[in-house]
């Protein structure tokens, strides 16, 4: 919305050994909008999620987030929960990685650590329950409790959430991943596992967190209902190489795309192989 | 639907009297298969050294009778705690609540029990000795419960916090003069610092490495103190420490005595008692700030590394400075309980500090049910108190006690109170069941 990138991915490598899970891989992902990193099982995209979230070191390449009001971070030189704490970036995971042993509102509280660490005076003012402190808390649960109310969880927020069902979890990742504040937010198939109706209340969530808060979102996502009716950009990724970037439409209808996800005749593999590379 | 109920519970209770009567018909058909040779038939070597042979059918059928009976008793004991896994509950809905609102004060009565310990035994010195060594090992598990029960580290050295506590106490005030309060925050200080160190090699490890690594630090630990003779005496151990004071006041016979100072007769239960409130007072403490922690970010960030590190570092928490405060915190009170034993026994040696020690606080740990404060103390009571118990059994004492933690382990595969008290909620605090709750894997 305010416009330029926010992050800038450029010729990233990550090797694994003797394989090239991404090779050389450019993409930027535009400030306040919402970007999809779409391509077959195996492409790529989850791979560089990790890179960009620090979970693994690239290979070689830069990945540059430059936030609205700052000057450009390079996230390859950073830890991964560095990342998630300086540099504001919050992430989900492909397979849900909730707390399942602490209640739903526990979750949220646990994403608000750093801040409420700061504000406990790391530990020795909350150990004395300054008045400080208490206030702090009280509004992080103020915060967790919007958050709860957002993804309609408000009335299960005392339940383990490892008890709820599988897209109320979906959904709470989101909003606990939300709860770090971050100004870029990469989900990891988000809309894996749920039915229709959830993937609409998905993008529903996703676009009104866009507008409220001016989020960027990375998106994976399989569900191409999701992908095409929310994201501005596509990057579609195939044997960790770009092979199509655009908006929805021009993506929908890139032969390479087609292939890529239909499969094509050898020859037409041929030719879309040295043509995208 | 109201109707349907009382039938529904009447068929389940159907069905689990016949499970029971099953289980216990198998077990003892598996008792009579491995006693009747066992106790069935004696045989002896005869005098002229032919073999000689009796039976004891009696005896035979009596021990099953008892393996049926047992079983019988065992298997209601488990559908009625309701151990993980078990779909049939015999027990009516009424004993349930009073069961729970009996939970709700075992805690608090046990408070009041604990303080009222030395009027009520005050003639018994031998209770007294043994609350004082139960409450150590209370602390000692309530201590461990944070490195272990929170942030899910397995730690096998703990007791090695235990001697750098004592030990700490020992040097400073035999060597330096330093009094019992002066002695006891050093004393946590310099444990907490080899909590660090500790730390600070195994933040990679997990799991079972981890464990490992612990368990060759207790021992290190152990083997310095036993080789470095100069500073710790070696085996021979550092006596004369100092008793503790009653903040300044000895309390002796001479005339500065808290006694004289008091204008009562001196007894030597003056000091005991005093030793049973300074463990108490220190154990609730270890207890106070266990509690308090858990509802602060350090404490949920403890217990959000017990169920996911990969979450948690995705959420921006450093988890090694996470882990290090877990150790240290642990440590920490390791310490205090450590100057204290010291304290108390006036003497220590490195015998004092084995694994076996770390074993049993571990133990408390896991039998109480990790991450459980009260859980862990009646652990503690169950195993030092019930360890005592069971003196008079000679050498069987082993094996009673065995039993007892094996039954245990299957009616409460996850600790005495295995489910998980919520640290902050919004309408109703509701426990989680333990089946969700993560062990952690270092």
């Amino acid at each position: 919305m305010s416009g330029g990138d926010i992050l800038s991915v450029d010729h990233l490598t990550m090797r694994f050994g003797g394989i090239v899970a991404v090779n050389d891989l450019s993409f930027a992902a535009g400030r306040g909008e919402i970007t999809a990193l779409i391509g077959p099982n195996g492409a790529g995209k989850t791979t560089v999620f990790n890179c960009v979230t620090g979970f693994y070191k690239p290979t070689s390449g830069a990945i540059r987030l430059t936030p609205a009001n700052g000057t450009a971070i390079q996230l390859e030189r950073l830890n991964d929960f560095r990342i998630a704490r300086q540099a504001k970036v919050a992430r989900t995971f492909q397979n849900i990685r909730l707390f399942p042993g602490m209640t739903a509102l526990e979750n949220l509280m646990v994403a608000q650590h750093n801040a409420l660490m700061r504000a406990s005076g790391l530990t020795f003012l909350g150990l004395i329950g300054a008045p400080s402190w208490r206030s702090a808390e009280k509004h992080a649960i103020d915060q967790a409790k919007l958050w709860l109310d957002r993804i309609g969880l408000l009335d299960r927020a005392d339940d383990a959430a490892g008890n709820l069902p599988y897209g109320d979890q979906r959904r709470l990742e989101i909003a606990r991943a939300m709860c770090t504040g971050p100004v870029l937010l990469c989900l990891d198939e988000p809309a894996a596992g749920l039915n229709a109706r959830e993937s609409a209340g998905l993008s529903e969530l996703l676009l009104s967190i866009r507008a409220d808060y001016g989020t960027s979102i990375l998106l994976i996502e399989h569900d191409m209902s999701v992908v095409m009716e929310i994201s501005d950009r596509i990057v579609v990724m195939d044997y960790g190489v770009k092979i199509a970037e655009g908006a929805p439409r021009e993506v929908r209808d890139d032969p390479k795309v087609i292939a890529a996800y239909l499969g094509a005749d050898e020859e037409e593999a041929i030719a879309v192989m040295e043509s995208g590379t | 639907m109201t109707a349907s109920a009382p039938e529904r519970t009447s068929t389940s209770r159907a069905t689990g009297a016949a499970f029971i009567f099953k289980k216990a018909l198998i077990s003892a058909l598996v008792a009579l298969v491995l006693f009747s040779l066992m106790i069935g038939i004696r045989t002896e070597a005869g005098p002229t050294g032919q073999l000689i042979y009796w039976t004891r059918f009696g005896d035979l059928a009596s021990m099953v009778a008892i393996v049926f009976g047992g079983s019988i008793v065992v298997e209601l004991l488990r559908q009625w705690w309701g151990a993980a896994g078990t779909t049939i509950r015999v027990i009516p809905p009424p004993v349930q609540t009073t069961l729970a609102v009996a939970g709700r004060l075992v805690a608090p009565a046990l408070l009041i029990f604990a303080l009222l310990v030395p009027v009520i035994f005050y003639h018994q010195r031998y209770i007294l000795d043994l609350g004082i060594l139960v409450l150590t090992y209370v602390m000692l598990g309530w201590g461990l419960n944070i490195v272990v029960g929170l942030a899910g580290l397995l730690d096998l050295g703990y007791v090695a916090f235990y001697s750098v506590g004592a030990y700490s106490y020992a040097l400073l005030s035999t060597n330096f003069d330093l009094s019992f309060w002066v002695c006891l925050p050093l004393a946590g200080i310099l444990a907490a610092f080899w909590g660090v160190l500790l730390g600070f090699p195994v933040l990679r490890l997990r799991g079972d490495y981890l464990a490992i690594v612990t368990l060759a630090f207790g021992e290190i630990i152990r083997l310095v103190i036993i080789n470095w003779q100069s500073l710790t005496g070696g085996p021979n151990g550092i006596s004369g420490i100092p008793r503790p004071t009653f903040f300044g006041i000895p309390l002796t016979a001479s005339d500065n005595g808290l006694a004289a100072k008091l204008g009562i007769p001196f007894s030597p239960t003056h000091r005991i008692v005093f030793l049973f409130y300074l463990i108490l007072a220190l154990a609730l403490l270890t207890n106070w700030v266990t509690i308090r922690l858990r509802r602060l970010p350090i404490g949920r960030a403890w217990e959000a590394l017990r169920e996911d590190e990969v979450a948690c570092r995705a959420l921006g928490i450093n988890t090694t400075t996470t882990k290090l405060t877990a150790f240290a915190t642990g440590a920490m009170f390791g310490g205090f309980a450590g100057a204290f034993f010291a304290t108390r026994q006036g003497f220590i040696s490195p015998e004092s500090f084995t694994f076996q020690e770390s074993a049993l606080v571990l133990a408390i740990v896991v039998l109480g049910g990790m991450g459980s404060q009260l859980g862990v103390a009646l652990a503690a009571l169950a195993m030092i108190g019930g360890f005592e118990l069971f003196r008079g059994l000679e050498q069987f004492r082993m094996l009673v006690f065995g039993l007892a933690m094996v039954l245990l382990m299957i009616w409460r595969p996850r600790g005495l109170i295995g489910h998980r008290a919520p640290t902050v909620f919004l309408k109703q605090s509701q426990a989680i069941s333990s089946d969700l709750v993560k062990e952690g894997h270092g």
